[in-house]
């Protein structure tokens, strides 16, 4: 039942550095991913020793994963295939952006089994993009969606972003329509969050950076919710979309609250009783990993009260709820011994809903998820009483 | 060793807060063989955890320590700590009753600052001989010669007298010890007289009930004696007596000239009041000493615990404290918005931060303060007085004869170039300007008499802020004056929040209340509906603002790298939150309370 059904894998490579993003990268040289990859495969190996491991989803992100060349490409999907059996995963998913594959690339991920693209569109507004730091343009959204489409990739996610700087309800409106014009079978849309450590983080505290309004990003989510319903796309979880049947399955594990491999620089992991966060600078990741040690920066130790803190955190984003049943098997008693408080209080003020021992957040509640989930952060006298319970 | 009354000095030493009391204490216990440096704590008399961090002594200590002089003669001292404050100023003055001289501490850089000046005067009330020390020698921006020439300009002192220290790096310290030994005269006294013990603090020990820390001043004392307090007439058994080495060590008897402590099951430090004397039942004394005097609160607040199921913790916590300090005062009170917890009384500001430190970190129960308030005298209009010490509590205005309130004369220590600025503050803060005087070319000593509610308001931030550290301040309480006063109330979501209101005086009311309505809403979380806050006079609002509804707080972005990040992030956020309190409809940060009292009078 423990056994880890996915894993992370973070290619940190990019040819452009994006305003907004905060995840480790690094400008692409070719030697530089020639050591990365032969350390990835260490950390790998440090705790994977052996091949052909089965799991149900792979997703590889980035940075870049497709700013490798084609040979370091092959490479990297060869060692892939060696540790993992790659024909048994139900999902595997590879970033790549507008513009950035051509067509030996994108047989290159076809042959070595990629069934699943995220695909960092952003905005369908050039302006924007290059206000965004984005080297693509739109043209190259439609040339790269023909090329996948050619290619026979229909298991498609376009990212958007909302919320942006200066950008107008309107704006997002015609880029929304833009985008979903495609029909793709997924979207993931994300309002702008400034990360430290990214232009846009200077910028916000200078107080250059000129964000719409709360009222318009509302406006925005609800536009959003809306038009995707009307496209008869799905939303399952609070930034994401899909059509029936093309949720993506790797994700579900991070909101199911199951745990994963991460594997990389600044990469992720989660295991029975804690969360891994990698090294994050190059050299350092790929001096350690590379040794046969595993890079690991900080482990996160998970108790009881994290675990329960985090199962409803993640759980209470996937728009079909949260089933107490689910709670009650994993942790052997109620949700409503520790939370009968909080939730009277988060349905008295109209944040959660149940219906037939399944939690929801309203619609209200997906707008203010932040305070909900506040909620169930636990103290120590709650603490001493699950420790008495699971006595 | 046979003690001898001539070879006894008793001392303390008088500094500035920084400018290395502590430091100096510390190497006079290792000169003197006290403790060894091994088993030296740094800073060994500041016993308290809250005053280590502050940098402050609270609680006085005396301690026994032995010294040879140069010429091989044998020395008793007692080192006899005070603290550094103006809340404290009686507090110092008893215990330099206590000694026959003190050694002066003045930083190198910093030089003569307003509270040394004015323990200087202490000291010199008392007749205490003074030893001038410049310590801090050795940092590169000391001073020592500048500083020698302000301490000849300002106190009379010689330049030659002047010692040149640096505690730190144990430079000087054999000079001051030798010259305590030549200069501090021994203690006068008569040991066949009836006994005059003066108590200069105490503390409570839950195994020895009250210890007194007493000065034999004539006579003396053992165990089994029956002793009498000349201010409450109350009367006790020594059971143990003794001093500090710095150990509590028991000797059978304290005589003349002796520091040290006496205990007799004593339960409440009421019962041994700081300045008090003590005597015998069977031989007392004719008069006391001089300088005794019941020292009364100056300052109020409301303190109430954030779970209101902490209510009984608070009271306990309280009653525990008062143990310990016969100046804090407390009674229960109910507020609308805060519900049942206590008002308080404390000597001064810092009193009251400390006391709520030691309730929330010794006692684990999160307060709420409201902000510090003074007592006001109220003429009614059908000839009734009242005392009011909770603004809340002011009665309509309509019958109101006049209001009258405490007044400090505030003695400000600065540049000359910061005289503009000093007099600009206390203009504001309704002072009257009452003399200036140079101390030196360049120092200037403001006096200014000011309303003590002004001084409680953050008239010392100001004053910082505003001399760019330099000034130097020190208050003392002179009496009440009629003032034009109105009692502001401030207005969540239309309710009154009388845990907010406020006394003001008349001029400045109307800024006042746009000021408070404006930092309220930047203090106050955005809630899920909108929260208007207003100001009001009686049933006029003059002044409001609005408090915007949150429409979105929600992670967009949240995938397996994210969740250790945010959930931290929750955390902290729920922590900040329980600082909080629900008042009505709306949840308030304990800083909204203190709003009143962080006003930018721009």
């Amino acid at each position: 039942m423990t056994s880890i059904q996915s894993a992370y894998i973070h290619i940190p490579f990019c040819k452009q550095m994006c305003h907004y993003c905060n995840f480790v990268k690094y400008y692409y040289t070719e030697k530089r991913a020639t050591e990365y990859l032969y350390a990835l495969e260490k950390e790998i190996d440090s705790y994977l020793p052996r091949n052909n491991n089965a799991l149900g989803t792979i997703y590889i992100g980035g940075g870049t994963p497709t700013a490798l060349n084609k040979e370091q490409l092959t490479q990297m999907f060869e060692m892939l295939h060696w540790k993992f059996d790659i024909a048994g995963l139900e999902e595997f998913t590879i970033e790549l952006n507008p513009g950035d594959i051509d067509e030996e690339k994108a047989d290159i991920l076809k042959a070595y089994g990629i069934n699943r693209i995220s695909f960092g569109v952003q905005v369908m507004d050039d302006n924007m993009l290059m206000q965004l730091g984005r080297t693509h343009r739109v043209q190259d959204v439609y040339e790269t969606v023909n090329l996948l489409s050619k290619k026979d990739f229909s298991n498609i996610s376009l990212d958007l972003i909302y919320a942006l700087p200066n950008q107008t309800v309107e704006q997002f409106q015609r880029s929304l329509k833009e985008a979903l014009a495609f029909q793709l079978p997924h979207y993931s849309t994300y309002a702008l969050q400034i990360e430290p450590q990214t232009v846009f983080y200077r910028r916000h505290k200078k107080g250059q950076l000129h964000r719409p309004p709360e009222e318009d990003e509302v406006t925005m989510y609800q536009i959003l919710k809306e038009s995707m319903a009307a496209n008869g796309i799905e939303q399952y979880e609070i930034s994401n979309f899909a059509m029936p049947g093309f949720e993506s399955r790797h994700n579900l594990t991070y909101w199911n609250n199951e745990y994963y491999y991460g594997f990389g620089a600044g990469a992720s992991g989660y295991f029975p009783g804690k969360r891994i966060a990698n090294l994050r600078p190059l050299p350092i990741y790929v001096e350690k990993a590379g040794s046969g040690d595993r890079p690991i920066l900080e482990i996160d130790e998970i108790g009881i009260r994290e675990e329960i803190e985090e199962e409803l955190m993640l759980g209470l984003r996937k728009i079909g709820g949260y089933d107490e049943r689910v709670f009650q098997r994993k942790f052997e008693f109620p949700l409503s011994y520790l939370y009968s408080e909080q939730l009277d209080k988060l349905m008295k003020q109209g944040l959660l809903t149940v219906n037939q021992g399944v939690w929801k957040l309203t619609d209200e509640g997906l707008l203010l998820a932040n305070l909900v989930f506040e909620e169930f952060i636990l103290d120590d006298l709650q603490l001493e009483e699950i420790k008495t319970k699971m006595l | 060793m046979v003690k001898e009354q001539r070879n006894v000095r008793n001392f303390s030493i008088i500094a500035h807060i920084d400018h290395g009391k502590s430091t100096l204490a510390d190497r006079i216990l290792e000169n003197t063989k006290a403790i060894s440096e091994r088993e030296m704590k740094e800073q060994i008399l500041d016993g308290m955890d809250l005053e280590r961090e502050r940098g402050i002594t609270i609680k006085l200590n005396a301690v026994q320590l032995e010294y040879t002089s140069k010429k091989g003669e044998d020395f008793t001292f007692h080192l006899i700590d005070t603290p550094g404050h103006v809340d404290f100023t009686y507090e110092v003055s008893r215990s330099l009753a206590a000694c026959e001289g003190a050694i002066l501490v003045v930083d190198a850089a910093q030089g003569i600052e307003a509270q040394t000046l004015a323990n200087v005067y202490l000291a010199m009330e008392n007749d205490l001989e003074i030893i001038p020390v410049i310590n801090k020698i050795d940092l590169p921006n000391a001073d020592p010669e500048r500083v020698k020439q302000e301490l000849e300009d300002v106190l009379g002192v010689d330049p030659d007298e002047v010692i040149l220290a640096s505690a730190k790096s144990n430079i000087g310290i054999e000079d001051i010890l030798e010259r305590v030994t030549e200069v501090i005269p021994p203690p006068a006294g008569n040991p066949k007289d009836p006994l005059k013990a003066l108590i200069f603090d105490s503390l409570y020990d839950p195994y020895r009930g009250v210890v007194a820390y007493v000065c034999i001043k004539e006579g003396s004392m053992k165990v089994g004696d029956k002793i009498k307090m000349f201010s409450t007439d109350k009367e006790f058994e020594v059971n143990d007596v003794g001093v500090f080495k710095p150990k509590i060590t028991s000797t059978n008897e304290l005589v003349v000239g002796d520091v040290g402590y006496f205990t007799a099951s004593m339960k409440n430090v009421g019962d041994t009041q700081v300045g008090d004397t003590v005597t015998l039942v069977n031989r007392p004394a004719e008069e006391a000493l001089p300088g005794y005097r019941r020292l009364n609160p100056m300052v109020f607040c409301g303190l109430y615990p954030v779970d209101s199921n902490n209510y009984n913790d608070l009271r306990e916590a309280l009653e525990r404290l008062e143990l310990n300090d016969s100046s804090l005062q407390y009674e229960a009170e109910t507020s609308q918005a805060l519900g049942f917890g206590f008002r308080c009384g404390f000597l001064g500001l810092l009193h009251m931060e400390i006391i709520q430190e030691r309730i929330e970190r010794e006692f684990g129960i999160d307060l709420i303060t409201t902000a510090p308030s003074v007592i006001f005298e109220v003429m009614k209009t059908n000839g009734d007085k009242l005392v009011v010490d909770n603004p809340a509590d002011m009665p309509d205005p309509q019958v109101i004869e006049t209001i009258r309130e405490p007044f400090v004369e505030a003695t400000i220590m600065v540049p000359n170039d910061f005289v503009g600025a000093v007099m600009e503050i206390a203009q504001r803060k309704r002072g009257q300007f009452i003399n200036m005087n140079y101390l030196d070319d360049i120092r200037v000593n403001v006096i200014y008499h000011i309303p003590l509610s002004e001084i409680v308001y953050d008239f010392f931030d100001q004053l910082k802020s505003s001399t760019k550290g330099y000034a130097s301040f020190d208050y003392e309480f002179i009496g009440y004056k009629e003032s034009e006063l109105v009692k502001m109330d401030i207005l969540l979501n239309h309710e009154t929040i009388d845990a907010l209101s406020f006394i003001v005086h008349k001029d400045f009311a109307y800024e006042r209340g746009k000021q408070i309505v404006e930092k309220l809403k930047k203090l106050i979380p955005r809630q899920q509906f909108e929260v208007p806050v207003q100001a009001a006079i009686g049933n006029k609002i003059v002044a409001r603002s609005t408090i915007k509804a949150v429409r979105k707080d929600v992670t967009a972005k949240l995938y397996g790298g994210d969740v250790s990040r945010k959930r931290k992030l929750l955390e902290k956020q729920k922590e900040g939150k329980k600082r909080m309190k629900m008042v009505g409809s709306v949840e308030v940060p304990q800083e909204a309370f203190m709003a009143v009292l962080e006003m930018n009078d721009e």
